[in-house]
């Protein structure tokens, strides 16, 4: 296995690691809608199963992930974050 | 793609894959006598509930729909029912017997434990070895009613689990069976694409009102969400928001219209197709509701639900590796291939069909071996 997180759509601001990622690493994501691949470098240890930033988003921007907003984020998020309910914050239930 | 399915043809047409005889408390001071009989009949199934005395309205009419639909459901073969009074009794007994399937009642007043246990016993006796000669004939996938739901979920749910389960919904429908989801407030964040799926502007309002009002029923509580939705086992798994929740969720429904929205066990009508019904979204009230009518039920976990029922078989399909090795006994399926890329949906999606259809003609899923039978009554408001 090369990838070490998977996109489910092009356009979405996060990935999903199918592995443990560690700070500082290069990891290859791949698009599960085409097949094509990107490369990251992780800006902290990333949790199997928890969210990679692949796209610089703005303080309080949308963040998308099927193609479609899963939250904001309050402060932005950079190429590389660890993306978690710490900078990701529901859209919906504002107090969740 | 066709398979050889078994199943019990019951009287009112409909098709079960299993052949219990149940014993049916119509309220909770009735489970002694329940589980005494059944205690005495081992071959029988109690299903024991918390409520039933002094409800009303809808949540009372919420009850019998959803003992009715339990007893009336085909993979029961015949039951018993048992109520501290007579009226009540006899009215769950007349609404399963609608099916024409054997139905006994019996009411404790009078009578005590005691005696309704041994009148009881003897008349589930004779229901357990009538049913014991009835035998599975050919049946085919149209003749399936199918429930999903997800729970602990994790993002590998929304990844590969529910995806997998979706791509068995769009082949089973196109077969012509017909599937119920649910887990009203658990669509939010993505409820506009379901409601996008709705086969008619009618049936997309009704499902708009039904969102609606339970996402403000929830709002009026006032409370703080967090911890609850997502779940502290979401959160650990990696979802942030219920948003994310909502649309990996979502990925289990596959891609058809949606044909019908149900009230919460309200039975789908015969045309085949994909049904939206108003649910919790915890899994033992949700599966409780869904079976009052579903004869199998694909359960996705990521973390790790353990979740049974006692009529209904429930298959576990998880794309987690690490539940898939620490939780094995609980694990039907393991698509986990779809994370390291070695397994296709297609593939996946085919080997859960097998797997339903194994479960059809017999195989005891995990939940059904691990004696998982939680049978949990939906409950709308406070007793009078």
């Amino acid at each position: 296995m090369q990838h070490k997180f998977l996109i489910h759509k092009k356009g979405d601001h996060v990935g999903v690691a199918v592995a443990e990622i560690a700070a500082g690493e290069v990891v290859t994501g791949v698009f599960m809608d085409d097949g094509s691949t990107i490369q990251v470098r992780a800006n902290q240890n990333i949790p199997f199963g928890h969210k990679v930033a692949i796209q610089a988003v703005e303080p309080g921007g949308v963040v998308l992930e099927y193609g479609v907003p899963i939250g904001q984020a309050p402060r932005g998020l950079a190429v590389g974050d660890y993306v978690h309910t710490h900078n990701l914050k529901s859209l919906r239930w504002a107090k969740s | 793609m066709s398979a050889e399915l078994f199943g019990y043809r019951r009287p009112d047409g409909r098709v079960g894959i299993r052949n219990h005889v149940i014993i049916l408390p119509v309220d909770d001071i009735s489970n002694a006598a329940a589980e005494g009989v059944a205690r005495l009949i081992p071959g029988t199934i109690p299903l024991p509930h918390h409520y039933g005395r002094l409800q009303y309205g809808a949540d009372l009419d919420l009850l019998f729909r959803t003992l009715i639909g339990t007893g009336a459901n085909p993979n029961v073969a015949a039951a018993v029912v048992i109520c501290i009074e007579e009226n009540w009794a006899r009215k769950v007994a007349d609404g399963i017997a609608c099916t024409g399937k054997p139905v006994a009642w019996f009411a404790i007043e009078g009578h005590g434990d005691l005696e309704t246990i041994a009148r009881a016993a003897r008349q589930a006796k004779e229901f357990l070895q009538w049913a014991s000669e009835l035998r599975r004939e050919p049946v085919s996938v149209s003749d399936l009613l199918v429930a999903i739901k997800c729970g602990e979920s994790d993002t590998t749910t929304g990844l590969a689990s529910c995806p997998t389960v979706g791509w068995a919904v769009d082949r089973l429908v196109e077969m012509g069976a017909r599937v119920i989801f649910g887990e009203t407030s658990e669509l939010t964040g993505g409820e506009h694409l379901i409601a996008e799926r709705m086969a008619t502007p009618e049936l997309r309002e009704k499902f708009l009102r039904v969102y609606r009002d339970y996402v403000d029923e929830i709002e009026r509580q006032g409370v703080d969400l967090l911890g609850s939705q997502p779940t502290q086992g979401n959160i650990a798994g990696g979802l942030s928001t219920i948003e994310e929740k909502a649309l990996g969720n979502i990925e289990k429904t596959g891609t058809k219209p949606i044909v019908g929205v149900l009230g919460p066990a309200e039975a789908p009508p015969p045309d085949p197709g994909l049904y939206f019904m108003d649910t919790s979204s915890a899994a033992a009230e949700c599966l409780t509701l869904q079976a009052a009518g579903a004869v199998a039920h694909f359960f996705p976990t990521g973390q790790g639900n353990v979740v049974g029922h006692p009529i209904m078989p429930v298959l576990k399909i998880t794309a987690n590796p690490i539940t898939a090795r620490k939780m094995a006994e609980h694990i039907d399926l393991d698509v986990s291939g779809l994370l390291t890329l070695e397994l296709s949906l297609p593939q996946a999606g085919q080997q859960l069909l097998e797997l339903l259809y194994r479960t059809v003609n017999g195989r005891l899923t995990a939940a059904e071996a691990l004696g998982h039978r939680e049978f949990v009554m939906t409950k709308l408001y406070r007793s009078a």
